[in-house]
C-alpha cells in the first residue's frame, strides 16, 4: 500500500484515538503532576443542637482566590509518584535500610498500598489467564463434536457467565457463598466446620476472586476458541484419521497448532482484562483483603469526600505503565510470527 | 448539650402555628432534588416531605448509603444534580469545606418560624443547615438472654465482653456480639467512637498534624480486636444494616448500632419475638472512660449553592415543612429522636439524651477529619486479622493521611 493511501486510510481512526484515547491520557498525566492549593483555614464560632463551639473552618473565599490564580492547584513534578501512596520511594529505601533480611523487607514493601495492590492485581492476572485458556479450550473442543441441533443451545448457555455484568455475577456468588447461602453452607458440612468462611480469610477471598475470575472469563476464550476452529483445515484431519491418529493426536499435532495466534491474542486480552480487576472486588465486599490498582483509583476519587485528582492520577499513568510491560513479551512475539509470516 | 436535653425534656403541648409568615408547604413552582442516606428513617422523613411539596411539585428523592462520596462531586456541578442534601455533622464538613451550600437566613426568616433555635446550625454566624433529629450509636441487648444467664446490662465495653463470652461459653449463640466493621467508613467510625471513648484526639492542637498512634489509639484498637472475635467471622463485610439482617435472624445478643435503626428492628415486619425481647441501653464507657464511647450526630437540610435560588426556596420549603411538622415527629416517636418543635420522645430517645447529658463528644468537625476517616477505613483492616501490631496499624494511619492531607493542601 502506498504510504499517501495508507495515510488517509488510517486518519478517521488515528483521530479517533487521538481524541478518546491520546488527549484524556496526556490530561490525566498533567493532572497527576499537581497537587490542590493550601487550604485557608480560620477559627469560626459553630452552633448545633449539642450546644456552640469554636472550630476550624475553610476559608472559602481566601481558598477561591488562591485557586483562580491557580486553577491547576500546586506544581509537585513527580512528587505524587513516589509518595507513600504509591511508589513510596522513601518508605522502600528505609526498608532497605532497617531490614536484615528479605523476609522482613517483603513484609514491609507488602505493607504499603500500592505494592499491595500491584501483588493483587499480578496474581489475579497470572492465576486467571492460563485457566481460561486452557478451560476454553476444552469446552470449545466439546461444544464442537455435538450435534448441531443442540449446539445453539448449549452456546448460548456456555457464553451466560460473560452476558451477566461482572458486578451483578459477582454479588449472586457472593450471597451463595455466605455462610448462610447455599455454598458456603455445603462448604461447611463438607469441612465440618460450623465457622469456615469464605469471606473471613484473606486467602480463602483471593481464591474465590480467582475462581469468580475464571468464571466470568472462560466464556470470552471459548467464543473466540470456538470460532477459531471452524477454520481448522478438513483435510489433514482426515489423512491423520486414515493414518490412524487418536483424536488426542490429532489435536495436539494439528488443531493446537493451527490455533497457537487465537491463544496469544486470547492471552492478550485475558492480560488486559485481568490487570485491570474491579469489579469482583466491590461485589464480594473484598476492599479489606483485596485491592486492585484499578480500585486504588476508584478509592481516590469516589471514597474520600473529596476527590484525589492528582493521586487518581498518577495510579491511572502507573497502570498504563503496568500493563504495557506485561503486554510487551506478547507483543514482541505476535511481531516476530507475523514477520515469519510474510 | 442542654439545649438538646431541655427541647426533648419540655414536650410542647401547643400544635403548630405558622405565626403570620409564610407556610413552607405546597410548593408549585421550582423543582426540588434531594440526595440522602438510606435508612427507614429517612424514608419516614423523605414521605413528609413530599407530601408537604404536594402534588403539584416536581419532586425527586436519591436515597444512597454512597450518599458521603457522592456528595462533593455532584454539588459542585453548576448548575449542581442536586438541589438539597441531608446532611450530618460528618458530612457538612467537606461541603463547608468547597463552599457547596448556601446560607439559609433569608429563607429561614421566610419559613422557619416553628423551628427551634437548636434546629438552625450556625457556623460563622450565617444558617448551613437545619437539623431535624439527633442520632447516636448505643448498646442493643436481647433481654431474655441475659437475664438467663444472669447478667447485668453492661455498662462498659469490658462488662460488654464478659457477658459475650459468657454467652458464648454457655452455647446459647456462636458469635453473640455484633457491630458495623465493614471494611470503609463503618470501620472507620468504629475506631472514631473507641478512640474518643479512651479521651483520644485526632489532631495535635491547632494543626492538622495527625495523633492517633498513641496509647489509646492501641487501647482503642485492642478493644474493637476483642469485640471482632466475639462477633460474626465475616464481620469485615458488614455494614450496619448488614448487622441489623443478624439481629433480626435471632443471631445476636450484643450490638452497638445507631438509635435510628429502631424504625426497623421494631417495626411491625420480621420476627415479633425477637422485637418483644430488643432493649436500648446507653453506651458504654471504655478503659475507666467517663464518657460513652459514641459520637453524638445531628442529621438535617442542607440547600446546595449552584443551584438556582427558585429551586433552593422550593427544595427549602418542602423540607422545612417536614423539620417542623410536630405531626410526624409524634406519629413516629421511636423513628428516632427528633429535634422537631412540640416532639414528645418516645420509649427509645433514652440512650441518646442519656449520651448528651454525659457530655459525649459530637463527631468531629475539623476540615481534615474525612481524609482521617478515610485513612482508618482502609489501614485498619490487616490488624483486625492478626496481620500486623496495632502500633504498626496506627503508624500506617497517620502516614496515608499525611500523604492525603499533604495532596489536598492541609499539611
Amino acid at each position: 500500500m502506498p504510504h499517501r493511501t495508507f495515510f488517509w486510510f488510517i486518519l478517521p481512526t488515528a483521530l479517533a484515538m487521538i481524541l478518546f484515547i491520546g488527549l484524556p491520557i496526556v490530561s490525566s498525566f498533567f493532572q497527576s503532576l499537581h497537587i490542590e492549593n493550601e487550604q485557608v483555614l480560620m477559627e469560626v464560632e459553630n452552633c448545633d443542637p449539642f450546644g456552640c463551639t469554636t472550630n476550624v473552618r475553610v476559608d472559602v473565599e481566601a481558598t477561591e482566590k488562591i485557586e483562580a490564580e491557580n486553577p491547576l492547584g500546586r506544581f509537585n513534578g513527580f512528587g505524587t509518584y513516589i509518595d507513600r501512596n504509591h511508589l513510596a520511594f522513601d518508605e522502600i529505601r528505609e526498608a532497605w535500610d532497617n531490614t536484615s533480611t528479605v523476609g522482613e523487607f517483603k513484609d514491609i514493601v507488602l505493607n504499603l498500598p500500592f505494592y499491595k495492590a500491584l501483588l493483587f492485581t499480578l496474581t489475579f492476572c497470572f492465576a486467571v489467564t492460563p485457566p481460561v485458556i486452557v478451560l476454553g479450550f476444552i469446552v470449545a473442543l466439546s461444544v464442537n463434536t455435538l450435534a448441531k441441533k443442540l449446539k445453539g443451545f448449549i452456546v448460548f448457555g456456555t457464553i451466560l457467565p460473560m452476558i451477566v455484568t461482572p458486578l451483578i455475577g459477582s454479588l449472586v456468588l457472593f450471597w451463595m457463598i455466605d455462610s448462610q447461602g447455599i455454598i458456603g453452607a455445603s462448604i461447611q458440612i463438607l469441612f465440618d466446620d460450623p465457622n469456615l468462611s469464605l469471606k473471613a480469610s484473606s486467602n480463602l477471598t483471593w481464591i474465590t476472586l480467582i475462581i469468580y475470575g475464571i468464571w466470568h472469563n472462560t466464556p470470552f476464550a471459548f467464543v473466540v476458541f470456538y470460532a477459531a476452529l471452524q477454520t481448522v483445515p478438513q483435510d489433514p484431519l482426515e489423512a491423520a484419521f486414515i493414518d490412524g491418529a487418536s483424536r488426542f493426536e490429532r489435536v495436539r499435532f494439528i488443531v493446537i497448532p493451527h490455533l497457537y495466534p487465537v491463544a496469544t491474542f486470547i492471552m492478550l486480552i485475558c492480560l488486559m482484562d485481568n490487570f485491570r480487576v474491579f469489579e469482583p472486588i466491590i461485589g464480594f465486599s473484598a476492599e479489606g483483603v483485596a485491592q486492585s490498582l484499578s480500585w486504588m483509583i476508584y478509592q481516590d476519587l469516589r471514597n474520600e469526600n473529596k476527590m484525589l485528582f492528582g493521586s487518581a492520577g498518577a495510579t491511572s499513568m502507573l497502570t498504563i505503565l503496568g500493563i504495557a510491560f506485561l503486554l510487551t513479551p506478547v507483543l514482541i512475539r505476535t511481531w516476530k510470527e507475523f514477520k515469519t509470516e510474510r | 448539650m442542654k439545649k438538646l436535653i431541655i427541647s426533648l425534656l419540655i414536650s410542647f403541648a401547643s400544635t403548630s402555628v405558622f405565626a403570620g409568615s409564610h407556610s413552607p408547604c405546597g410548593v408549585t413552582s421550582g423543582s426540588i432534588n434531594i440526595l440522602a442516606n438510606e435508612f427507614t428513617t429517612y424514608r419516614i422523613f423523605m414521605d413528609e416531605v413530599k407530601s408537604c411539596a404536594g402534588p403539584d411539585a416536581d419532586f425527586n428523592v436519591t436515597h444512597s448509603v454512597d450518599h458521603n462520596k457522592l456528595q462533593v462531586a455532584a454539588l459542585s456541578a453548576n448548575p449542581a444534580e442536586f438541589s438539597a442534601k441531608l446532611v450530618t455533622n460528618g458530612s457538612i464538613t467537606p461541603l463547608m469545606n468547597d463552599g457547596l451550600i448556601r446560607p439559609l437566613d433569608d429563607l429561614v426568616a421566610k419559613y422557619g418560624s416553628n423551628l427551634n433555635d437548636n434546629q438552625k446550625i450556625t457556623i460563622d454566624g450565617k444558617i448551613y443547615a437545619v437539623a431535624f433529629m439527633a442520632n447516636a450509636q448505643h448498646l442493643w441487648y436481647r433481654e431474655s438472654i441475659l437475664n438467663d444467664l444472669g447478667i447485668a446490662v453492661p455498662s462498659t465495653y469490658e462488662e460488654v465482653i464478659a457477658a459475650a463470652e459468657k454467652i458464648k461459653a454457655a452455647g446459647v449463640m456462636e458469635n453473640p456480639y455484633a457491630g458495623a466493621f465493614k471494611s470503609g467508613w463503618n470501620l472507620g467510625q468504629e475506631f472514631v467512637n473507641m478512640y474518643l471513648g479512651h479521651g483520644g484526639e485526632f489532631f495535635k492542637s491547632g494543626s492538622a498534624q495527625p495523633n492517633v498512634n498513641n496509647e489509646k489509639g492501641v487501647a482503642a484498637l485492642n478493644m474493637i480486636k476483642k469485640l471482632t472475635e466475639l462477633s460474626n467471622p465475616d464481620f469485615l463485610t458488614q455494614d450496619t444494616n448488614a448487622v441489623k439482617e443478624e439481629w433480626e435472624s435471632g443471631n445476636v445478643a450484643l450490638m452497638h448500632v445507631w438509635n435510628s435503626g429502631a424504625a426497623s428492628l421494631l417495626d411491625d415486619e420480621g420476627d415479633q419475638n425477637i422485637k418483644a425481647d430488643t432493649r436500648l441501653a446507653p453506651s458504654p464507657t471504655v478503659g475507666g472512660g467517663d464518657k460513652p464511647a459514641t459520637t453524638l450526630w445531628w442529621d438535617g437540610i442542607a440547600i446546595a449553592t449552584n443551584t438556582s435560588d427558585e429551586n433552593a426556596e422550593a427544595s427549602f420549603r418542602a423540607l422545612v415543612g417536614a423539620a417542623s411538622s410536630t405531626d410526624l415527629a409524634n406519629n413516629n416517636p421511636n423513628a428516632t429522636v427528633w429535634l422537631i418543635k412540640g416532639y414528645t420522645p418516645g420509649d427509645t430517645a433514652g440512650p441518646v439524651v442519656d449520651a448528651a447529658s454525659r457530655g459525649t463528644t459530637p463527631y468531629p468537625s475539623f476540615p481534615h477529619m474525612s481524609l482521617m476517616h478515610g485513612a482508618l477505613s482502609t489501614e485498619l483492616v490487616e490488624f483486625l486479622q492478626g496481620n500486623e501490631s496495632a502500633e504498626k496499624a496506627l503508624a500506617d494511619v497517620e502516614a496515608a493521611y499525611i500523604a492525603k492531607a499533604t495532596e489536598q493542601g492541609f499539611l
